[in-house]
């Protein structure tokens, strides 16, 4: 039931925060953020509490279970490991934070704005609980049409190209999965008797080489859309750039997660001989979108089409580290979806409180700022060299594991993509460089965070360093969702 | 005949007593009002004549009608259809024609037209029935005369439609010369006991495809539906969407099973090619259209090939799949037509992309509905239209028609490019103060029921599945 109330209160509460826009425009804001607030402190509550016994055999916390369609097998089927509970707790704590972020930016359709915002999250919340394989599709649509909305509305410039050129990208990908998903449906169905789409059932399919191969590669284009992987990254660049800040950091900071996620609950377990087979080629594809997404960042002038390339380039390690199917790379995978969701979470934030102050992206009408801003600097700093990789932060703990990992399995590739360090070295400090150091002729003042924005930043600089001084707390709660079938599959 | 049989046609009886009396009415006093609820009374009379049946399931009306639970069903969505583009019609015409009740009249005599196609099993009962309804069609499309394109989509529906009936007719000879009878299962035995079918019966149903093409709006016979939708009041243009192609379609499944179709494979190809075009072609020309009457027109040539795959998947998830999402289109595109219909003034109808900016600031309740309709049309979660595209790719897969399930994925991108584009249109930020046009009642009290269905199919279509799904296996 708990389960059920983390899909639910996003979604009533986006009807409620347009409803209420009816009778005053500033309503929705605080609906939004105390649904966000409820949820999160919901999930910590979980979170602190020791372990319980395991459930049904499985790691899984809790399950809730409830017929849906019978006539296809379909259930409302949810449960919780330690994987989903950190990405529910990742979910509600970037959530409220993009509520914060919207506050003053969004002055028009505010009701609409938050229904919006409530409903991707909610969306979100629902991929990461569902274990019913057309539930999960089901929802992995559900999010896209308010983040549509979201970025085609109160967007930039360019809004509506980059609104229907994510939607086209991500639903292509989804399509593909919706066949794979039918497929498995099929063939479990022809070689047991049961047709269900039940996660728990589905997992143990026997399949030939070929059938699971193919399938794998239609859940596949969809995760490497979502993640995004090079070469389907080019939706990423615009979508970030154009969304209003809420957007970016919602988009960098769980939409693209839900890929890496995906990967790591479905494809890996559901297909571990397939997974086996494609590995490398899928390790190698993260190592080049390493180094692409790093030398593509390095070469931009807005600042968030910047870090939106950055972007790019963490989720290859990702991938380099999903594939490398070890426990060690694993627990750096998932280090990497929080960290990267909180530091790009951050900067696309610090983007938009620049934005607000400056009225410009431009990396060449900003610099020397630090004189104005010495607060928003220092933040700025700290997230830069998370971004970089800095020892002490959480970023580092990341990127190390998937390296020290993917080295067990494929040293060449782990070669490449340490190479991917100093790239991002170089990208990182750019930032800095450009924005907050150099020489400025700038005569109007610039006021320092405001307390809001400090509210909204301080806890992401609070994060990042506790994930990156104390990870294990992290570490151990992962380690229950590993697809540890994936781990000792062995065809060689 | 028995009381029984009677009782079976009920439906059909009743709607051509209730057009009879509508003209007297019209004799006496002329009055739009009263004809409208007139027409109402009649079709939810008829609706709910629906739930006095024969208990015997199948019951045979030798040798022109069969009424089993397969009629029964469309029986009931083509009379739902027709009630609910009666329920936008008032309010359309009462704001333009001068002489709006025949109105009424030819769309009573179209919809006895569709429920005789749709439990027909003989060659007789199949034209009379597509006759009536076409013939009640021409007037209906040239109904407001003194618009510019009226006159234009009334004869070349005319023309077209005539000229495919007489395919059709050409093609019943060729097959009754050989087989020596018109009835559909006859002709399914006959077929059986010979082993290769000779030329003239190949050539006839060759020819008859081309009738029933025609109707259906697929490829290569899709070229007379822009024009008509553009040119033919809203109303009408949503009825020959839905009603008109709904009961052609069902008339194909059951001359399909009945003359046992999924055994030959020239046959299965030929429709294959057909879906695989109509998907190409109507997504294709939808998508630079920004007339949404011709876009609307456009798309559901795509959506009755995907119709086809399904179809093509043959057994019961096949045939299943074309039920479901033959109900979902249905509440689909009335409901898209509808919102045009309510938007439209009394000199225009909205139908220019132009006409829907800012939609969703000027009218936000319509703008939700025009939104939800389009989302299903382009097969997003939570709608009717994303559990029908689910069902067709489930059968399809089921079949392993994977060339045919990538096209369909390939379309449905192209598909949701338009459909997103209009959304989008609807979403723009508007210039100055909206201006608030009244709506009437029952327009959006009929769309708003449409919104629900399509929701609650989408959310929770168990109701529907168990119904269709009883009704596949009672046909065997």
């Amino acid at each position: 039931m708990i389960l059920l109330a983390f899909i639910l209160f996003p979604l009533i509460g986006a009807f409620l925060a347009w409803a209420s826009a009816a009778v005053h425009t500033s309503l929705p804001r605080w609906v939004a953020l105390l649904v966000m607030l409820a949820g999160l402190i919901l999930a910590a509550g979980i979170w602190i509490q020791p372990e319980p016994a395991s459930i049904a055999g499985a790691d899984w916390r809790y399950v809730y279970h409830q017929p849906w369609m019978p006539r296809f097998g379909i259930s409302l089927s949810l449960a919780m490991d330690g994987l989903s509970l950190l990405m529910i707790v990742l979910t509600f704590f970037l959530g409220a934070l993009a509520v914060l972020v919207s506050w003053d930016e969004i002055q028009d359709r505010t009701g609409f704005y938050f229904f919006n915002l409530l409903f991707v999250l909610g969306g979100i919340a629902g991929v990461f609980l569902v274990m019913d394989l057309f539930l999960f599709y089901f929802f992995w649509e559900v999010m896209l049409i308010p983040m549509y909305f979201l970025i085609g509305i109160w967007g930039h410039g360019h809004r509506l190209y980059a609104a229907l050129k994510f939607f086209l990208f991500t639903q292509a990908g989804g399509l593909l999965m919706l066949l794979s998903i039918l497929g498995l449906y099929f063939v479990h169905g022809a070689s047991t008797g049961v047709y269900t789409f039940s996660y728990a059932e589905l997992l143990q399919t026997p399949m030939a080489q070929g059938t699971g191969r193919w399938l794998m590669l239609g859940f596949m284009a969809a995760f490497l859309v979502k993640l995004p992987a090079f070469p389907f990254h080019t939706w990423l660049p615009d979508a970030h750039t154009e969304a209003p800040t809420a957007g970016s950091v919602i988009l960098a900071g769980l939409l693209l997660k839900t890929g890496a996620y995906g990967i790591l609950r479905f494809v890996l377990p559901l297909f571990p001989e397939a997974s086996h087979a494609f590995g490398e080629w899928f390790m190698l594809m993260g190592a080049i979108g390493i180094l692409y997404g790093g030398q593509l960042a390095y070469a931009q002038t807005d600042f968030k089409r910047l870090v939106a390339y950055t972007s790019v380039s963490h989720m290859g390690f990702v991938l380099v580290g999903a594939f490398a199917f070890n426990e060690l790379a694993y627990q750096g995978v998932v280090m990497q979806m929080i960290t990267h969701g909180i530091s790009t979470g951050a900067l696309f934030m610090i983007a938009g409180v620049l934005y607000e102050r400056l009225h410009t992206r431009e990396l060449e009408k900003m610099g020397g700022l630090w004189a104005a801003l010495p607060g928003l600097g220092t933040i700025t700093m700290v997230f830069v060299m998370a971004s970089l990789g800095l020892p002490g932060l959480g970023n580092f703990i990341a990127e190390f594991l998937i390296l020290a990992g993917s080295w067990q399995a494929y040293p060449w590739i782990a070669v490449l993509a340490a190479i991917g360090l100093v790239v991002a070295t170089v990208y990182s400090l750019r930032i800095m460089q450009k924005v907050f150091f150099g020489m400025t002729l700038r005569e109007f003042k610039l006021k320092d965070m405001s307390l809001r924005e400090a509210v909204m930043l301080l806890p992401l600089v609070i994060a990042i360093i506790w994930l990156g001084l104390f990870p294990q707390r992290v570490i151990d709660t992962a380690a229950k969702g590993a697809p540890s079938v994936a781990f000792q599959h062995k065809d060689k | 005949m028995s009381t029984n049989d009677l009782l079976a046609l009920l439906p059909i009886i009743l709607l051509c007593g209730a057009s009879v009396i509508a003209m007297l009415l019209v004799a006496v006093k002329r009055n739009h009002r009263v004809m409208h609820a007139f027409t109402v009374a009649a079709f939810i009379i008829a609706l709910l004549a629906l739930f006095r049946q024969p208990d015997n399931m199948p019951y045979l009306i030798a040798p022109l009608f069969v009424v089993d639970k397969f009629a029964l069903f469309n029986t009931g969505l083509i009379l739902a259809a027709g009630l609910s583009v009666l329920l936008l019609s008032y309010n359309y015409f009462e704001q333009r024609e001068e002489r709006k009740e025949e109105y009424y009249i030819l769309l009573l005599l179209a919809t006895v037209g569709g429920l005789v196609l749709l439990s027909s099993r003989h060659f007789i009962s199949l034209f009379l029935g597509l006759e009536t309804m076409s013939i009640s069609l021409y007037g209906l499309i040239a109904y407001l005369r003194t618009r510019e394109r009226s006159d234009e989509a009334g004869i070349k529906y005319l023309l077209l439609a005539a000229l495919s009936s007489a395919f059709l007719l050409f093609g019943m000879a060729l097959v009754y010369a050989e087989a020596g009878t018109m009835d559909f299962v006859g002709i399914g035995q006959y077929l059986k006991g010979i082993n290769e079918p000779p030329v003239a019966v190949v050539a006839g149903f060759g020819l008859m495809l081309i009738g029933v093409g025609f109707k259906l709006g697929i490829v290569p016979f899709h070229m007379w539906a822009p024009d008509i939708y553009e040119g033919a009041p809203l109303p009408v243009a949503a009825y020959i969407a839905t009603v008109s192609k709904g009961s052609m379609l069902v008339l194909l499944m059951r001359f399909y099973r009945d003359v046992n179709g999924y055994d030959y494979t020239i046959l299965w190809w030929v429709f294959a090619i057909i879906a695989m075009a109509s998907m190409f072609v109507g997504n294709w020309l939808a998508l630079m259209q920004r007339n949404v009457k011709r876009l609307l027109a456009y798309s559901s040539i795509s959506h009755m090939g995907y119709i086809l795959i399904a179809f093509l998947a043959g057994q019961e998830a096949g045939q299943e799949a074309v039920m479901f999402y033959l109900v979902a289109y249905v509440i689909t595109s009335i409901g898209a037509f509808g919102v045009l219909a309510l938007l439209s003034d009394s000199i225009n109808d909205a139908e220019m992309l132009e006409d829907f900016t800012g939609l969703f600031w000027r009218q936000p309740w319509l703008a939700a509905i025009f939104t939800a309709m389009l989302l299903s049309l382009a097969g997003i979660p939570l709608t009717a239209g994303f559990i029908g595209k689910f069902y067709v790719v489930a059968a399809g897969v089921s079949s392993g028609l994977w060339l045919l399930l990538a096209l369909l994925v390939v379309n449905s991108v192209i598909g949701l490019f338009y459909y997103i584009r209009l959304v989008a249109v609807m979403f723009q930020p508007l210039e100055g103060v909206p201006v608030r046009k009244r709506l009437p009642f029952f327009g959006v009290f009929a769309l708003s029921a449409l919104m629900v269905l399509l929701l609650w199919l989408g959310i929770y279509p168990s109701v529907l599945i168990a119904m269709i799904r009883d009704m596949m296996l009672s046909m065997g």
